[in-house]
C-alpha cells in the first residue's frame, strides 16, 4: 500500500511543480494547492497507513492506529486552506490593480514603473 | 514543574489583537493597547530571564500532557533573551508607526496584525516541538503576508505575491521534513528527537533530512537563499520593514541554531561546514549588493543579509567563543537592523526619495538624525564601543579557534564593505549643501525621532554594558553547547523510568 501511495504522491508533486513553473497566477496557485495535497498524503504515509483500530479506550483492539499524523494533517490542511484563500484574494487584487495575471508581463510592467521612476 | 509564565508572550499579543479587532474604529485605543501589550510581553520576558538564571530551563506542558506526548513550551536562556529583545524592537517600531504609518493602514488592522506577527515570533522562540514550530511560523507568516500587502500599492502587490509563494513552498518543504522525521524517529518533540538521533546515530538519511530543514530555515533566515529578500523588504513602509528585518529573519536563524545545536550536532564536518559556507557566500553577496546600490532601501536590505551570514558564521564554528559571539551579535543585529530601517525610513520621509544621488546636506536640517545615523552605521559595522563590536570579536575568535580562518577573514573583510556602504549613505545624505532653507521641524518628525533615539541609546548601552548581559549570554551558550541541559529539563523523569 505504501508503494502505491508514494507513486500517487510523486504524481501530485510532479503536476504541482509543473503548474508552479507556469506563468499565470491561477495555475501557480492551483500548483501550490496540489503540492499541498501531496505533502498531506506524504505525512499520512510516513506515519504508517492503517494498521489497527481507533486508539480509543474500551475498544479492545489488538493493534491501534497512530492518531498523531492525522492530527498534524488536520492542522496542516487548515493552514494550507487559509494561505491558499489569502493568495487567491491577493492575486485577484493584483490582477485588478496591475492589469495582468501573467508573471512575465508583470516583470515588464515593473520595469516600466522603474524606468519612469528613474526619469523623474 | 510547569511554569505558566511561558505562555504569556504568546497569549498576550493574541488576546489584545482580538480585542482590537472588536473595537475596530478606535485607533487611539489600538495604539494604547498595542503599546501596553508589548510592555507586558517585555515584563514577562524579564521575569522569565530571572527565573531561568536562578533555576534553569523553564517548561510548560500544555494541557498537562507530559513531555514527548503533548506540546511542550520550553524557555531556555536563548529563547527568553530573544523574546525580550523582540518586545523592545516591537515597542520602538509601533511607536514609530504612530506618526508614520498613516490613518488608512491604522484603520485596516495594522496594530492587531503586528501583534499577531509577534505572537508567531514568540511562539517560534518558545516552542519545544518541531510541528508546533511550523504552526508558529505560519502564524507569523500569515500576519506578514497581510502586513506586506497592507495598503495595496502596485509595488507591494507584486512583491507580496512573490513573497507568499516562496514562503508557501518553503512551508511545504518544512512539512515534508517533519513527515520524514516522524517516519524515521517517531517523535516530534525536539528534546526527544535529540535523544533518539543520538541513540540511532546520525546516518546519511538523517543528515539528508537535516539538510532539508536547513534549506527551509535558510529560506526564512535569508541565509544564501535571500533572492526574495531585497524586493519584499523594500516594499512595505519603514515601520513594517523594520519589524520584518529585525524579527522575521532572526526566527529562521534561531531555528537553525536550535535544531543544529540540539538535534543534528553529530556530523559537524558536514552540516556545520555547509552552514559556514552558506554564511560566507551570503556575507560576500550581501556586502556586494550593499556596496553596489545607490538606494537607501536596497543598501539596508542587503545589510540584513550580511548580518545573517555573520551570525551563522559564529554558529558554524561551533566553539564556545563563536557561539557567544553569535548570541551577542544576534541581539545586536535585531536592535541595529530595526534602527537602520527606521532611520532609512525617516530620511526617505524627509527627502521624499530613496536615491542617494538626489539628497544632500540633511545634517543642517536634522542634526540629531544625522548623528544618530552616524552612530547606527558605526554600530552596524562593529566599531567599538558600540554593540556590534563584542560580537564581532568573539565570532572572529571562534572561527579562528575552529580552524575556519577563511570564514573569519571573509567576516572581517565584509564588515569593511558594510562600513563603506553605510558611510556612503551618511556622506551623500548628510554632507554637502542643500537647497531647502526652512527647517521642517514639525511634530511628526519629532515623533519619528524618539523611538530611533531609544534604539540608538540601546545600541550604545549594549556596547558599553556588555558585562551586564554577559551572565545571560554565558548561560545561553552553555545550553547550546550541552544539549543535555535542555533534554533533562524537558523530559525530566518521564522517560528515565522506562529507559529513554
Amino acid at each position: 500500500m505504501e508503494t502505491y501511495m508514494s507513486i500517487v504522491i510523486g504524481v501530485l508533486f510532479t503536476i504541482g511543480t509543473y503548474l508552479i513553473l507556469s506563468k499565470t497566477f491561477l495555475r501557480i496557485i492551483l500548483g501550490t494547492s496540489i503540492i499541498g495535497h501531496g505533502v498531506n498524503l506524504l505525512m499520512l504515509t510516513m506515519g504508517g497507513l492503517k494498521k489497527g483500530g481507533a486508539p480509543l479506550l474500551g475498544f479492545n483492539e489488538s493493534s491501534l492506529n497512530d492518531p498523531l499524523p492525522q492530527a498534524l494533517l488536520l492542522t496542516a490542511i487548515v493552514i494550507n486552506f487559509a494561505t491558499t484563500a489569502l493568495l487567491l484574494v491577493l492575486s485577484y487584487r493584483a490582477y485588478k490593480v496591475l492589469g495582468t495575471d501573467d508573471s512575465e508581463q508583470l516583470r515588464d510592467h515593473v520595469q516600466q514603473l522603474k524606468d519612469s521612476d528613474d526619469e523623474q | 514543574m510547569s511554569n505558566n509564565l511561558i505562555i504569556l508572550p504568546i497569549i498576550i499579543p493574541i488576546i489584545s489583537g482580538l480585542v482590537m479587532i472588536i473595537i475596530r474604529n478606535h485607533t487611539r485605543l489600538h495604539r494604547i493597547i498595542s503599546i501596553l501589550a508589548t510592555v507586558l510581553i517585555g515584563l514577562s520576558a524579564v521575569l522569565l530571564l530571572e527565573q531561568i538564571r536562578e533555576s534553569g530551563v523553564q517548561i510548560l506542558y500544555l494541557g498537562g500532557w507530559e513531555a514527548p506526548f503533548g506540546i511542550t513550551l520550553v524557555a531556555d536562556m536563548l529563547s527568553a533573551l530573544l523574546v525580550f529583545v523582540t518586545a523592545i524592537v516591537t515597542f520602538c517600531c509601533l511607536w514609530y508607526a504612530f506618526s508614520s504609518i498613516g490613518a488608512e493602514r491604522e484603520r485596516h488592522y495594522f496594530y492587531p496584525l503586528s501583534l499577531f506577527l509577534i505572537a508567531g515570533v514568540n511562539g517560534s522562540f518558545l516552542t519545544g516541538d518541531i510541528f508546533n514550530m511550523f504552526v508558529c511560523f505560519e502564524v507569523m507568516l500569515v500576519a506578514s503576508y497581510v502586513l506586506i500587502s497592507l495598503g495595496g500599492t502596485k509595488i507591494q502587490l507584486r512583491e507580496s505575491i512573490k513573497y507568499v509563494l516562496i514562503n508557501m513552498v518553503s512551508s511545504f518543504l518544512f512539512l515534508i521534513a517533519i513527515a520524514y522525521l516522524y517516519g524515521m524517529l517517531g517523535t516530534l518533540n525536539l528534546a526527544h528527537l535529540s535523544v533518539r538521533v543520538a541513540e540511532a546515530g546520525q546516518g546519511g538519511l538523517m543528515t539528508a533530512v537535516a539538510f532539508l530543514l536547513l534549506i527551509v530555515f535558510s529560506l526564512k533566515a535569508a541565509l544564501f537563499l535571500f533572492f526574495w529578500l531585497p524586493g519584499s523588504y523594500s516594499a512595505p513602509p519603514a515601520a513594517i520593514a523594520a519589524m520584518f528585518g529585525a524579527l522575521l529573519t532572526k526566527v529562521g536563524i534561531y531555528a537553525i541554531i536550535r535544531v543544529f545545536s540540539l538535534v543534528f550536532y553529530h556530523q559537524l564536518g558536514t552540516t556545520h561546514l555547509v552552514i559556514g559556507i552558506l554564511a560566507a557566500v551570503s556575507m560576500v553577496l550581501g556586502a556586494m549588493g550593499s556596496v553596489a546600490y545607490w538606494n537607501i532601501k536596497s543598501i539596508i536590505t542587503y545589510n540584513v543579509v550580511v548580518g545573517v551570514g555573520f551570525i551563522l558564521a559564529g554558529f558554524a564554528s561551533f566553539s564556545e567563543a563563536g557561539m557567544t559571539g553569535s548570541i551577542y551579535y544576534l541581539i545586536h543585529d535585531m536592535i541595529a537592523k530595526a534602527l537602520l530601517f527606521l532611520l532609512g525610513g525617516t530620511i526617505i520621509n524627509i527627502t521624499g526619495t530613496g536615491k542617494l544621488k538626489e539628497m544632500s546636506g540633511l545634517i543642517r536640517l536634522q542634526p540629531h538624525l544625522g548623528w544618530m545615523f552616524f552612530i547606527a552605521s558605526l554600530s552596524v559595522s562593529g566599531i567599538p564601543p558600540l554593540s556590534g563590536f563584542i560580537g564581532k570579536v568573539f565570532i572572529t575568535e571562534g572561527t579562528f579557534q575552529s580552524g575556519y580562518f577563511w570564514l573569519g577573514a571573509i567576516g572581517l573583510l565584509t564588515s569593511l564593505m558594510v562600513l563603506y556602504s553605510v558611510m556612503k549613505v551618511f556622506m551623500s545624505a548628510f554632507w554637502g549643501y542643500t537647497d531647502v532653507k526652512e527647517v521642517t521641524e514639525n511634530k511628526s518628525i519629532r515623533g519619528l525621532l524618539m523611538p530611533i533615539g531609544v534604539l540608538t541609546a540601546i545600541t550604545i548601552g549594549l556596547g558599553l554594558g556588555a558585562e551586564v548581559i554577559h551572565e545571560y549570554v554565558d548561560l545561553a551558550v552553555a545550553g547550546l553547547l550541552d544539549p543535555n541541559i535542555y533534554i533533562d529539563a524537558v523530559l525530566q523523569d518521564s522517560l528515565i523510568g522506562w529507559g529513554r
